[in-house]
């Protein structure tokens, strides 16, 4: 199987951990992965504004990017491109006017109507892979691992690409479950980590970031899974801060949920990039003997 | 709080403005603060979203564009997802965002952020960032 | 312009008529404006040249007058077309009823660093330049670039960390600007793209190790007494030396010729 995939510009620096584990997973399970050519960045946010389709321009190029290369699916791993890329389809699939608008707009590339489907890896895991052969390609069973997964906002919301209803997180749980691991359901699954705000004072960020950690340690989960490099930073990265400034009581190690997969799969630790998580991510998988030798 | 209405304060075309940009009629609004309680930032907004919604109704657009509530809004979509009367009040945050951006007005300043900062920070916070809170 | 004309315009022979002011016989004039009045000029100068015919002296806006310095950019428009065209004044020979504007400056931030000091890291980039991450992908950077680079491509390379790939996809930039003259996230992609080469320049781009032995080997003095003797050489005595000096054949395999003359190796 050959599948086309959309990477995202964190993906290739800060959240290389995300992108190289998830492709040292998918070459584990035997699937060929090609990266579309001259992408560019999907706009992070989705505009809200009914008149405003400049900002649509840029995720509907990476679209037409895939339809060039002749992929009918295209898989994309980080949760905001995701949901850019997604609602960006949507437009140009269902709203006759303004993907005419737009089309014209970019005289310099071929018209596009929606045909390339926006797939989440977690999706394309579900139904092209299978949860019956993940768990028979298991190496290293996670277990005693109990990791909470956490979905935040644009894996959810809106209910329209989705990657499952709001309030559902079966697509992570059945995942994490394959893998051997105990998944910790907690209340604040789908609470948003204050996302960009944090450029905007720390105050808001923070205390979001702050209530999904506590949220989590409560359930009794050693660890929070994700797809999402802002999340990740909201709150991976900023961890240290927040019990420094005594928000949290607890740190709750953050891992993507590739990591997770390809470290089950018997990838070996270095191809994971755990010196882009904090130190803590590594050293719970070997409390826990997660690890295969190098 | 107490509203005062009177010819000066409503302005129907601020009130136009607002619909045609976010799409949404903010009169099916009924009050009942599900967007608050949904809402992760509400304890950093002077009004709350359901307030913001009051204001929006009786077109009181001086005391909205003096409000930090949209600013404060992280465009998660908690709001939207769980509103009874199904009105995205997500994009009715964008509508009153744009509104200000859209005369070339920062609400934030790209180059004002501390290096140090940048350096750090994941590309997709600041791109979006500067998507919603830059002009 | 209509087709009909197109036609006659082919028909007529083209004389040069380089920057004579009283035209040959036989040139052919075609309407341009500049800023918006009409002038004739004959159609087989460049913008630059026949808006000096028109009576306009460049002071600032013309350099090289080579296509290489970047100093004469323009915007122009055709008649009865919406399409924006840009090119460089000292490369792009008029046509008929072309709408001319010539943008020899157009403000952009640069910003300021101390090459030596700012590491190898697109992180140090992004910090000098956050506004590279307001681009929306709208591509009217590279559609206005006059040397088809693909600018696009290259801010995206830097957003995604890629100083290499930034580096040699804006190779051919000559700093004319229009990139940033059309940019709606208000981006100076030249300046940008200049950082990126020299921090690829002064850090990623492997180092010529023979080129630093050559180096070494002057500095120390090995080519001393070479260049002593033939600054002592009268002049015939050097063109003897220089006609008759020994030289790799073209395409010869790498590695294969030794002069047969050693003692300067």
């Amino acid at each position: 199987m050959k599948i086309s995939y959309y990477p995202g510009c964190t993906l290739k620096t800060k959240a290389g951990n995300l992108e190289t584990a998830a492709l040292a997973s998918l070459l584990a399970l035997g699937i060929e992965v090609e990266e579309i050519d001259r992408w560019n960045c999907c706009g992070a946010v989705f505009s809200l504004t009914a008149d405003d389709l400049i900002h649509q321009v840029g995720p509907v190029r990476n679209l037409i990017r895939a339809k060039e290369q002749g992929a009918n699916k295209l898989v994309t791993l980080c949760s905001m491109c995701y949901n850019t890329l997604a609602r960006a389809n949507l437009i140009m699939k269902n709203d006759p006017v303004k993907r005419d608008t737009i089309n014209r707009f970019m005289d310099d590339e071929i018209d596009y109507a929606g045909e390339v489907e926006v797939v989440h890896l977690l999706t394309f895991l579900d139904q092209e892979v299978g949860w019956e052969r993940i768990r028979e390609m298991v190496k290293v069973p996670l277990e005693g691992l109990r990791i909470a997964p956490y979905y935040g906002c644009t894996l959810q919301r809106p209910a329209d690409v989705g990657i499952e209803p709001f309030g559902s997180f079966s697509l992570m749980t059945r995942l994490f479950e394959s893998l051997g691991a105990t998944v910790m359901p907690f209340a604040a699954a789908d609470k948003c980590c204050g996302s960009y705000q944090i450029l905007n004072g720390e105050d808001g960020a923070q205390s979001t970031a702050a209530t999904i950690l506590k949220s989590a340690a409560e359930a009794g989960a050693e660890a929070l899974a994700t797809s999402c490099p802002l999340c990740e930073y909201n709150l991976g990265k900023q961890q240290g801060k927040l019990l420094e400034n005594g928000l949290i009581g607890t740190t709750v190690p953050t891992y993507y949920f590739t990591q997770l997969l390809a470290i089950a799969l018997g990838v070996a630790p270095e191809s994971c990039r755990f010196d882009l998580n904090d130190g803590a991510a590594l050293d719970l998988l070997k409390n826990k003997n997660c690890l295969v030798a190098a | 709080m107490t509203l005062t209405i009177t010819d000066q304060t409503i302005t129907l075309k601020s009130f136009e403005k607002l619909k045609e940009l976010s799409g949404e009629n903010v009169k099916l609004c009924m009050q009942c603060a599900t967007c608050s309680g949904m809402c992760p930032m509400t304890a950093e907004m002077d009004h709350s979203p359901r307030k913001v919604m009051h204001l929006a109704q009786f077109g009181l657009f001086d005391k909205l564009s003096a409000s930090n509530t949209f600013w404060k809004c992280a465009s998660c979509h908690a709001c939207t997802v769980k509103c009874p009367r199904g009105i995205d009040i997500a994009k009715v945050m964008e509508a009153l965002r744009q509104q200000v951006l859209r005369k070339s007005k920062n609400y934030i300043e790209p180059s004002a952020l501390p290096a140090e900062r940048i350096v750090e920070l994941p590309q997709i916070a600041l791109v979006a960032g500067f998507r919603k809170l830059t002009s | 312009m209509c087709d009909a004309e197109k036609k006659t315009t082919q028909k007529t022979p083209r004389v040069a008529t380089g920057d004579r002011a009283i035209l040959p016989e036989g040139a052919k004039t075609i309407p341009v404006y500049i800023m918006g009045k009409r002038y004739d000029v004959p159609e087989t100068l460049t913008i630059m040249k026949a808006m000096e015919f028109a009576g306009f002296k460049f002071l600032r806006g013309a350099g090289c007058r080579g296509g290489i310095c970047g100093a004469c950019p323009t915007v122009y428009r055709m008649a009865g077309d919406y399409k924006l065209h840009f090119g460089l004044a000292c490369q792009t020979v008029v046509e008929a009823d072309m709408y001319l504007a010539q943008i020899p400056f157009f403000p952009a931030n640069r910003a300021s660093y101390k090459i030596d000091e700012i590491g190898a890291a697109a992180e140090a980039i992004h910090a000098l330049y956050p506004e590279l991450f307001r681009c929306v992908a709208c591509n009217l950077c590279t559609k206005a670039c006059p040397m088809d680079v693909d600018v696009l491509g290259y801010i995206s390379a830097l957003k995604q960390g890629n100083i290499k790939k930034a580096a040699e996809l804006s190779f051919d930039c000559i700093q004319c600007g229009l990139c940033a003259s059309r940019c709606m996230g208000e981006i100076p992609q030249y300046h940008i793209a200049q950082l990126a080469r020299r921090v690829y320049g002064r850090y990623i781009q492997p180092r010529a190790e023979h080129l630093q032995t050559r180096v070494k080997e002057i500095e120390s003095g090995k080519y001393d007494a070479m260049l002593q003797e033939l600054s002592a050489m009268g002049r015939e005595e050097l063109e003897k030396c220089y006609v008759e000096r020994e030289r790799e054949p073209d395409l010869s395999t790498l590695g294969t010729w030794q002069p047969k003359e050693t003692q300067y190796l």
